[in-house]
This record gives structure tokens, sequence and C-alpha cells, in this order.
């Protein structure tokens, strides 16, 4: 699986009378990366419900892979959230492969397929631990097997490192983009931390403030922080 | 040590009373000795025994079938956005019916055999069950269901894999407040007539060792339905204990 195509055309979204998205239009091809950073309020976690199809944009239209019916871009999106939400009755296995269960696999045959998915990407020997257990970086990790393990072309990850220390989400920045370079996917990443838009993805979308347009648009290679900054007003 | 303490404050407790009846040689109708309800307990023990098993019948159906109920109630109330608004009010006034007051005419609808007295522990229990299990429901972060729509899960797999287990120590908090009712609420129901249960050993108020007899067996009920909740609980539940 290498991603599917996500256009964004125009978008308009808001809540009543509070307008949070406006004219915002994106294009990502299969297997690209890129960051959507701005302030907060302007709009970044509803842009990610808007593409996975839990919303309906007010104005404009969203496809992924070529769809723009919200079921079909449900079907093709995958969602981690900001919490690791993991469930505290399951072990770290049986967590990242419940995608596989809810499509109908046993959990066996779940576990049998997350099972070398733990073992390449650092979390062998913690397959029956208990969230609880697991320290903040590897409830993540487990959180992005889970993700990973949906099978979807598009991965929608909402500030997946916020709530870790800033070592740990050094490291799990490199993981991931290791992790993403094994199993390639279409990854829009929303985020607060420049450098990790810079370290992780291959084009950063710049938002303003609420409604969220797009200020910048741009690859990541050769761009500064400084630049990005600039196009954030500071 | 700590967690047989309460044997140890009992003890004191019972030793003081015991005290108290025999330095002011206090008469029996007034107020009975621990060793007087003891005496009672011995010998009715074969009487005693037979009532009890008929108060706890009526207790554990009650009880099961306020647990039934009350579970369908918070699930339609979680799920119909309209029942919530139409029920829930009507359940919470409900609180104040006296269903002890209006037991006798269960009475004359279900005549004198067991449903009337089920009936009555039932509404008794259900609310503590329903309330508890509809805040289990809300407290499932609304973020996670949304993502587990993402990650392949239908309708009814939030359910059954996320929204039921997460509502699960709520509902098990309910159906312990429910259990520490259900005895009392057995006994009322005897006062409706046709009973067999314990409440016959206390139709004589002034046979006070036999009252308090009755009392200790009911209060052991009590806590033998509590217990077995909790011990339900450890085993289908160690993830919330621990957590």
């Amino acid at each position: 699986m290498t991603g599917a195509p996500i256009s964004i055309e125009r978008v308009g979204h808001g809540y009543g009378a509070l307008r949070v998205l406006d004219g915002v239009s994106l294009a990502l091809e299969p297997g690209e990366r890129m960051a959507v950073v701005g302030p907060s309020g302007c709009g970044k976690s509803t842009l990610l419900s808007l593409v996975a199809g839990l919303e309906q944009p007010l104005e404009g239209t969203i496809s992924v892979a070529g769809n723009a019916e919200p079921a079909d871009r449900l079907a093709g999106c995958a969602l981690m959230p900001q919490d690791d939400l993991l469930l505290p009755w399951r072990n770290a296995i049986d967590n990242a492969a419940l995608p596989l269960v809810n499509a109908g696999l046993s959990r066996r045959e779940a576990r049998e397929l997350a099972r070398p998915l733990f073992h390449r990407f650092g979390l062998e020997g913690f397959e029956r631990e208990q969230p609880r257990r697991l320290s903040g970086g590897m409830r993540q990790r487990v959180a992005f097997l889970r993700t990973l393990l949906a099978g979807k072309a598009v991965l929608l990850l909402d500030e997946p490192f916020a709530s870790l220390d800033a070592l740990t989400r050094e490291e799990l920045q490199g993981w991931l983009v290791g992790a993403l370079e094994q199993e390639p996917r279409t990854v829009l990443l929303v985020t607060h931390d420049v450098d990790e838009a810079l370290r992780t993805c291959r084009r950063i979308a710049v938002l303003s403030p609420r409604p969220g347009r797009v200020v910048l648009d741009a690859d990541t290679a050769g761009l500064s922080r400084d630049d990005v900054m600039k196009a954030l007003g500071r | 040590m700590r967690r047989f303490g309460w044997v140890l404050v009992l003890a004191g407790l019972l030793g003081a009373w015991q005290a108290w009846v025999d330095l002011r040689s206090l008469p029996i109708y007034l107020l009975p000795a621990p060793s007087d309800i003891a005496a009672a307990l011995w010998d009715e023990r074969s009487t005693l025994g037979s009532e009890a098993l008929v108060t706890m019948r009526e207790m554990l159906v009650g009880f099961l079938a306020a647990v039934a109920a009350g579970l369908a109630a918070a699930i339609l109330i979680q799920r119909v956005s309209w029942m919530r608004h139409a029920l829930y009010p009507l359940l919470v006034a409900s609180q104040s019916v006296p269903w002890v007051a209006v037991s006798s005419l269960f009475v004359i609808y279900l005549g004198f055999g067991l449903a009337p007295k089920v009936l009555i522990v039932a509404l008794v229990c259900f609310f503590p069950i329903t309330a508890n299990a509809v805040d289990g429901f809300a407290s499932a972060p609304r973020e996670l269901g949304r993502t587990m729509q993402t990650l392949n899960a239908s309708g009814r797999a939030v359910f059954w894999r996320i929204e039921l287990p997460w509502a699960a120590p709520g509902i098990f908090t309910g159906a312990r407040i429910a259990a520490s009712y259900a005895a009392v609420a057995a006994l009322f129901s005897e006062y409706a007539g046709g009973s067999g249960g314990l409440v016959d050993s206390m139709h004589d108020h002034l046979d006070t060792g036999l009252v308090g007899a009755a009392i200790v067996l009911l209060a052991a009920l009590s806590l033998g339905l509590f217990g077995l909740v909790t011990l339900i609980e450890r085993i289908v539940l160690p993830w919330s204990r621990e957590g």
C-alpha cells in the first residue's frame, strides 16, 4: 500500500455563527506526508474530521482516492487522536489489532497479523502488557500501530505526540518517519510543533488564525523554521 | 489485619450493648441483648432458615429483574436521544413514589405469590442501576467513538467493544448500591401479604429476640448479595480495580 490521493477544494466550514475554515484548498499525492500547522482554534482538527468523512463541509469538496462521499472517505481514512485512547481492558497487541477484529477477523487471526509489526517497530516483548503499564511513548506507538492496522490508505494524525515530553517526542518523530518509510501511506499530520512538521513531513501547510486559510503550502526541503514562523505571523 | 478491623469494631459494639443491657437489667421487651438474639437464632434456626430462603429468592429474582430492566433503560436512554428527554425525568420522579405504600395494590393485581414481591424489589433496585449505567455510558470519551469509526468499527462494534465495557464499572457500582437495598425492599414487600419470608418472624414486635434474629439474617442476605456483586465485578473487570 502506498496511500491514496487527497483533494481538498475551496473548503469552508463552521458551527453556527462560528466560522472555522475558509476557502482551504490542498492536494496530496499518494504516499505524500503533509504537516498542517497553525494557531490554536484555526480548524486543523476540524479539517481532519472533514477529510475522514466524520463531518461534511458546508462549502467546497473533499475527496479521498477520488471519492467525495463521506462514507467512502471514512472507508479510506484512519484517525489517530492526541490521546492514545487505548482500551484499558485489552492488552497492547489486542488494542493494536482492534481494527482487524472490527473488520471481522477473529482475535487470534488479528493478533497474528499484528505481531510482525510489534517486532518491526520496536514493541517486541510488550504485546501482552496492559496499557497502564506502558510509558506514554510506548502507548503512542501502540496507538499508531492500531491506526496502521486499520489498513487504510490515508492516516490522519491529530497532534499524536503533543502529550509527550520533549525527548520522547523527538524519539517518536524519528520512529514515525522510519515506520512510514516501511509502510508508506498518505499522511496528514496536524501539529503545533514547527520542528516536528519540518522533521517528519515533506510538505507543510500553514493555516491562518480562525477562520483558517492556507497562508503557506510548500515543500519542507529548503524551508527554514523562520520561514514557517513568518507565515504564522510570529 | 486492617481488612478485619470491622470484626474488632463489631465485637466492641456487641460487648458494650451486652454490658449495657446486663448492668441496667433492661427487660427483653425493651431491648434484647446480643445473647438473646443469638439464642433466638439458635432456637428458631429451622424456621428462620426456611424464611431466609424465601426472602433470598424474592431478593435475587427482583434484583436480577432490576439489572435487566435497568440496563435496557440505560441503553435506550443512551442511544435514543429523545428517550433521554422523555424517559429520564420520569425515572427520577418515580423515585419519590413510596412503592411499599402501594404494595397492596400490586397484591391485588398480581396475587399473593412471588410476582408482587419481585416487582417491588425490582422497582426499588431499578433506579440506581439505570442512573449509574447512564453515567457510565456517558463517560466514554467522544473522541474514542469517532476514532473507532475510522478503525473499521460499525455502530454495533462501537457499542459492544467500547461503550458497554466503558460503562461496566458504573453498571457494577449501581448494582452494588441496588444490592444493598434489595433485602429491605424484599422485607417490605412481604408486609403486603402472603409471605413465608423473614417478615413472619417480625410480626410479634414484643418477641424482640426473634425480631433481632430475623434482622441479623436480613443483614447477612444484604451483605451476601453485595459481596456476590463485588466478586463478579472482580472476575469480569480485573482491569477496573487495578486501573
